[in-house]
């Protein structure tokens, strides 16, 4: 069974590691998370990119968070990304599968993922 | 939606909107029916504001933010034969005891019940995007219960947040742990 003890082990082991992350990270990945993108699959969108983040070693650069609706409902699931001195970049249509390449892609290499983005849709 | 654990998420992020510190997400289940409870200490609405929450059409600007989330999950318990509730005590009226309880009952050998889903995704979901929140859930499926309450949890952990991922993946085995004792 999973035990409070263990808990306790990953506080002592986070203790130094959140001091560290505070605030520091330079990209901001939002998620829009209204009944329009939960509807059209919002959640493993956003759980996938929790997971990606964790997995590339990004946590103490990326901060995944949630919003409301954006206001773009019929392009949901929708995920910005924000970078001090960038340009907001919106995917549009979003799935898990498409989440793992823009990880990769964009929060690590920092290469956009164009055909993913809004600007390809509504050419 | 595709599963009612998806109106959870959806309905619970109204609570977190209307400032909630505690929500209790209950589940009771047995052979024929499930009832979903979302219970939170938000600001609560007024009589008004309860009475428009759930048409779809009704759209002046204070209601604006309700939207379709309630509509929806009323619409789909009724579909089943179910039952749905929506109470509410509104912060200017009640100052110490406000906030909202909504439930859904819901016939599950209807042909038009929609399955329940993941659950617990959409509880990761919450706590994670709302880690200062407090969670309580509780699934009584035919006398067995699986429970989460992230007080608990916050008083162990004192200030290394709820969503830091080691966190968010103890939860995650060990409510999954608690759905294989019962099912």
């Amino acid at each position: 069974m999973k035990s409070l003890a263990e808990l306790q082990a990953i506080k002592e082991k986070m203790k130094n590691k959140v001091v560290l992350r505070e605030g520091g990270e330079e990209i901001r990945v939002v998620v829009g998370m209204a009944t329009c993108g939960i509807a059209a699959g919002a959640r493993p969108v956003l759980n996938e990119l929790v997971e990606q983040v964790e997995k590339l070693g990004l946590s103490g650069k990326v901060m995944v968070s949630q919003t409301g609706c954006i206001g773009i409902c019929q392009y949901e699931p929708v995920v910005e990304v924000f970078e001090a001195g960038k340009d907001k970049v919106t995917y549009v249509k979003m799935t898990a599968e498409k989440a793992v390449r823009v990880a990769e892609e964009h929060l690590k290499d920092g290469k956009v993922v164009s055909e993913y983005t809004i600007a390809n849709y509504q050419a | 939606m595709k599963e009612l654990s998806l109106n959870i998420l959806d309905i619970t992020e109204n609570s977190v909107k209307a400032g909630a510190t505690l929500i209790e997400i209950l589940l009771d289940e047995d052979e024929r029916t499930l009832t979903i409870t979302v219970k939170d200490n938000g600001c609560g609405m007024t009589e008004e504001t309860v009475k428009a929450a759930t048409d779809p059409f009704y759209t002046t600007r204070t209601t604006r933010k309700v939207g379709m989330g309630i509509p929806l999950f009323k619409m789909e318990a009724e579909q089943t034969g179910g039952s749905f509730s929506l109470v509410s005590k509104c912060k200017e009226e009640h100052p110490v005891d406000h906030g909202t309880v909504i439930s859904a009952t819901f016939r599950k050998d209807h042909i038009d019940c929609i399955p329940l889903g993941d659950v617990v995704s959409s509880l990761l979901t919450l706590i994670q995007g709302h880690p200062d929140t407090d969670f309580r859930f509780c699934h009584d499926k035919n006398g067995q219960t699986v429970s989460l309450d992230t007080g608990e949890l916050r008083q162990t952990l004192s200030d290394v947040p709820l969503n830091c991922y080691e966190v968010i993946q103890w939860i995650k085995e060990y409510l999954s742990e608690q759905y294989s004792l019962i099912s």
